[in-house]
Parts: structure tokens; sequence; C-alpha cells
């Protein structure tokens, strides 16, 4: 997967890096403002209240 | 066959990472959003009129300011109305319906933990006696710790006007706090209880 990934970026070694640094970055500001604050509420690490 | 292991090997790593980045976000990310609220609801509690209209909150309206010297001089969270996700993810939310600061009965709130700031994560170190200050706009008041407790999430006896009698009569102003135990779990409730101590009304100027 990820030999592929760095084969199909175009451009030399330099261009490929940049490359590849800027759609890690990507990934993890898309999951850290999209998808985890919308998988949160369903992880019961910190239920505080009392009720049925 | 091999370039199939690879790609499963490769997954694996990246889940792993991404479930890593995961455990970042619920211990830091999720403050973030409580710090810029809590903001807000302390700015709201220097606009309210020192005249009390304690008895019109709204869910989410600030109710006043939380301050437990044992857990450090700069320990202070804004407490609002509601106990929802959505109120707790903003801070230590106060149980609509249960009394109100200083009040004859049981004034209770939660808070989180281990995530969105964690303003309840050290009130295991609270001991017998020590001071719970709650500033409300028209007063401060003084709740000295009374007992400590851990209850099952089921267990609501404990948010009754008077804790752990339901249907008594409450002659006493308390306080009860409440969040998850253990750490990072949602087995069980850590309770801690408190009884009025002083109040300072606030000088109106």
């Amino acid at each position: 997967m990820y030999g592929w990934i760095w084969r199909v970026i175009p451009g030399g070694m330099g261009v490929k890096l940049v490359t590849v640094l800027l759609l890690a970055g990507l990934a993890g500001v898309v999951l850290w403002y999209v998808v985890f604050p919308l998988l949160e509420p369903h992880v019961p690490v910190d239920r505080v209240t009392v009720g049925q | 066959m091999r370039a199939l292991l690879r790609t499963c090997g490769e997954l694996s790593i990246t889940g792993g990472l991404v479930m890593l980045l995961f455990c970042g976000y619920l211990l830091w990310g999720t403050s973030s959003y409580t710090e810029w609220y809590q903001r807000i609801l302390k700015k709201q509690l220097r606009e309210t009129t020192r005249l009390s209209k304690l008895d019109k909150l709204d869910v989410g309206d600030a109710v006043g300011l939380i301050r437990i010297p044992r857990l450090g001089r700069d320990y202070e969270y804004a407490i609002l109305e509601g106990v929802t996700a959505e109120d707790l993810r903003r801070g230590p939310g106060h149980y609509p319906g249960t009394a109100m600061p200083g009040k004859i009965g049981n004034f209770v709130l939660s808070g989180h933990r281990t995530t969105y700031a964690a303003p309840f994560n050290r009130i295991d170190e609270l001991r017998l006696g020590d001071d719970v200050i709650v500033e409300a706009p028209e007063a401060r008041y003084t709740y000295r710790v009374s007992g400590k407790e851990v209850v099952e999430p089921t267990d609501v006896d404990v948010i009754a006007p008077v804790p752990s009698h339901p249907g008594r009569r409450p002659a006493q102003a308390m306080i009860t706090l409440t969040t998850c135990h253990p750490e990072y779990s949602a087995r069980q409730r850590l309770i801690v209880f408190g009884v009025l101590s002083g109040k300072r009304e606030r000088r109106m100027s």
C-alpha cells in the first residue's frame, strides 16, 4: 500500500517527500477535527453522571 | 500472497497509529474545546448583575465558579446549568432541579475525570474537612468535605436532597460532586459530599 502510494506520487525524491508529509498531515487533521469528534461520544471512557 | 500480507500488515500498523492518535485526542484534544468554552462562561459570570437571578437559570447558563484549594491555588472552573453530554463538555455541570448554591438541599455537580479538561480528575484526593468554594453571583459559599464514596452508576440516591436518604426532608445545605471511577472507565462513580460551612455575601456596589 505505502509502496504503491510512493510510486504513484510524481516528482523526484524531494517533491515526493514533501507530498507524503502533506498527505499524512492532511489525514491527521481530518481525523483530529472531523472523525474523532464524531467518534468520541460513542466511547465510554468518561461517564460521570448517575441515573437509570 | 506476499503483497496481500504486506498490505494487511501496513493496514494494521496504520490502524494502531490512528488509535494512538485517538487516545491523544481524548486526553488533550478534547480539553481545548472546554478551555475555550470556560472563557465564555467566565465572561458571562463577570457580566451577570449582582442581583441574583438564580431562580431563572436556563440550561447552558453559567451558575458560578468552583474553587478547591486542596487541588491548587489556581484550581477554578466555571459551573454551568445542565448535565447532558454536550453541557459537560463545557465544564462541570449542575443537575437541574437540585438545590442552588448555598440553598437547603443538595447542590449536585458532575464533571469529567479524564477528558474535556478533566475538572474532577483529582477529587479523589480530597480529605474530610477540605474546603470546596462556590462563587455564586450573590455570595461565596464554602462547603466542607464530609464524605467520599464509590457507587454504581444507577445509584441515584446520592443526588437526593438528603444524600442516600431519598424522600427525607433536607435540613442543611449540601454539595455533591460526581465523576467516573476508576479513571478512564464508565464502570462506577466517585462521589464526594460536603456540608455548607460558611457564606459571605457579595457587597452590592
